[in-house]
């Protein structure tokens, strides 16, 4: 269950977040839509604790990212936007590495480590070096190392960038898969597409404040649009112009 | 303080690089084979000439010896090979400008008619005093010719019936001081410097890698959602660059010791002294230098936005730290109390002395230990201030 609470940050002058709030439930995908540079990685970025909010908090299972930033980490995966993995390490070990700094014993992230593999179908290339990986295996490495402390909250920014067609299915089949376990799935994308297709609930974002917010079916209703794109390019617009 | 996190960084970091061609030859290779044999190279270098000029004959041109048979029959039986050539002031320039000849010496005209008159017989030596390998030979046809002029002035006073002892007032008597080991320092001086030099760039790949690297990859947003201190990451990165500058710093003080084995001092009358206790007590001295170099490279890119940018500071600052010594080398700084306070000086200084097989002061020792370590301590915590800015992430 992750909560913003009038998330507000700026840099230097430019104000990038101001003063979001919105709620992502367990057992549910839920999708930050927004153009780019409307403020999405900028809000993850705080729930996840590498950015301090100048105002306003977030709490992850009831725990605040300000005041606990360590234990609000514990319960949550990220993959953040164009995570990188570590090239001269094999999937394995990449995967291992992050069990460790988790707190994982060495059986235990051994074996979540195989589980993993398992799950992201990652067998044909878990013991090679990363350096030569594709994309999406790149990904699935990336993801598998966000999934290895078996966190109930997921963050993804933009996953499917610069992913082909199969990885894109098979991350959202992860998703789905993650979200029916009672996993609480926040993904952020540009890709309107991609959130009609898999989110549960829609978070709409421009100019660093939410702009609509609910069920998809909701959202269209309001924009009075039955066209998700269309509705969403109305809401921006007004967003855009206070 | 998360024990066990700076632990996982550490070993990660230590392992990834391991499989880093790059850190490997920077912190295995380069330092501690190509500084010991430079220098190896170097003293045999030395050794063969100076063998080679305290032996052999001098070769010298004389231009007009004619004018002078007996002067010349001094110098043949003194050690100089004479070659006659008749040359003038300007083509015996040249000769010497182009190395056709190394050392000319002419007499001139007037020289058989002054020196019957009593008047003071001109004799002109052109040599190019650039080349340091010919100064010897110059020196020693200067102080013969003079010595053939002493030997004219007392058979004249002897003519007119002085002493010629009692015009030698003073007589200078040389002794050279320098004990074979303290004469070694001389050529040995910059290798304290090769061995500091290649401690720091041991660490220099896996500070960069581990900072501005791992920003570029993209793979530190990650890392910095683990639930590790981002204090206790960075000191993690800096204790794994620590333990490369120390393999580095073990292998190039052992190479050092070797090489110079195989070089054969004791033919320049000089002992070097690098056995396996000496080398261990540089390594000791060098040791508490880990962590002020490892804190130091790890700021440098840690400030850096890209690999690139990070290669760029590293390579004008890598060099600040060592400045000092050029210094010593220059003014010939001695061990003082309050050198002991500089680092790396401070660890020079203790070097040389070491080398020179002279008493280490253990005061010295204490100083340089403990201001070296209490410098890289707050280093290191400047370090993990810098990683809990926002501003990391670029």
């Amino acid at each position: 269950m992750l909560e913003a609470r009038d998330l507000t940050k700026s840099f230097g002058s430019v104000a990038a977040v101001r003063g979001v709030s919105f709620n992502a439930r367990d057992g549910q995908i839920t999708g930050l839509l927004g153009a780019n540079g409307a403020g999405k990685s900028t809000t993850l970025r705080m729930l996840y604790t590498v950015l301090k909010p100048d105002a306003g908090d977030a709490l992850i299972d009831n725990v605040s990212v300000t005041a606990d930033p360590l234990a609000a980490r514990r319960a949550i995966g990220v993959l953040s936007h164009g995570a990188g993995v570590y090239g001269h390490l094999t999937a394995r070990e990449n995967i291992t590495y992050f069990g460790e700094l988790h707190g994982l014993g060495v059986d235990d992230r051994e074996k979540r480590a195989v589980e993993l593999i398992d799950l992201l179908e990652m067998k044909s290339f878990a013991d090679r070096p990363a350096k030569g990986f594709s994309q999406g295996q790149k990904l699935k490495t990336a993801l598998a190392r966000a999934l290895v402390h078996r966190p109930r909250n997921v963050l993804l920014d933009e996953p499917t960038n610069g992913l082909d067609v199969m990885a894109v299915r098979n991350l959202r089949a992860l998703l789905t898969q993650l979200r029916d376990a009672g996993h609480c799935v926040l993904f952020s994308s540009h890709v309107m597409q991609e959130v009609e297709q898999l989110c549960d609930e829609v978070v709409v974002i421009a100019g660093g404040q939410v702009v609509a917010a609910g069920a998809l079916a909701d959202i269209r209703a309001r924009a009075g649009n039955a066209q998700l794109e269309d509705a969403f390019v109305r809401l921006m617009d007004e967003g855009e112009t206070p | 303080m998360n024990l066990r996190g700076i632990w996982a960084v550490f070993r990660k970091e230590f392992r990834e690089n391991l499989r880093d061609r790059r850190t490997l030859l920077s912190a295995l290779v380069f330092g501690p084979v190509f500084g010991p044999v430079a220098v190896a190279l170097m003293v045999q270098f030395m050794i063969r000439h100076n063998v080679v000029q305290s032996d052999q004959n001098i070769q010298i041109a004389v231009s007009h010896g004619d004018r002078s048979p007996n002067l010349l029959a001094y110098l043949t039986a003194r050690g100089v090979d004479v070659t006659l050539v008749q040359l003038n002031e300007e083509s015996a320039r040249k000769a010497v400008a182009s190395q056709a000849h190394k050392i000319v010496l002419e007499i001139p005209e007037d020289f058989g008619s002054r020196l019957e008159h009593g008047e003071p017989a001109p004799v002109i030596l052109y040599s190019d005093s650039s080349r340091a390998f010919d100064q010897r030979g110059v020196g020693r046809v200067r102080a013969l010719v003079a010595q053939y002029g002493l030997e004219i002035a007392q058979l004249r006073f002897l003519a007119r019936g002085i002493e010629p002892i009692s015009v030698l007032p003073i007589s200078v008597q040389e002794i050279d001081v320098s004990t074979p080991t303290s004469r070694s320092v001389l050529v040995l001086n910059m290798m304290s410097y090769l061995v500091l030099l290649s401690m720091l760039f041991g660490g220099l790949y896996l500070a960069m890698d581990a900072t501005a690297g791992e920003r570029e990859r993209g793979s530190l947003e990650m890392l910095l959602t683990t639930p590790v201190p981002r204090e206790n990451l960075i000191y993690g990165k800096i204790a794994a660059a620590g333990a490369y500058m120390l393999i580095s710093l073990v292998l190039t003080v052992t190479m050092f010791a070797v090489a110079i084995s195989f070089v054969g001092l004791e033919q320049l009358g000089a002992s070097a002294n690098l056995g396996p206790r000496a080398a261990a007590t540089m390594i000791a001295c060098c040791a508490p230098l880990l962590v002020f170099g490892a804190s130091y490279l790890t700021i440098i890119s840690a400030f850096a936005k890209s690999y690139r940018e990070a290669q760029t500071y590293v390579g004008l600052l890598i060099t600040i730290p060592t400045m000092p010594l050029v210094f010593a080398g220059l003014l010939g700084l001695q061990s003082k109390p309050l050198l002991m306070f500089v680092p790396f000086l401070s660890q020079h200084l203790l070097l040389t002395t070491v080398v020179r097989a002279e008493p280490l002061d253990p005061s010295y020792v204490a100083t340089s230990v403990v201001s070296t370590l209490v410098y890289g301590v707050l280093l290191m915590w400047v370090a993990g201030r810098l990683y809990r800015r926002e501003a990391l992430l670029g």
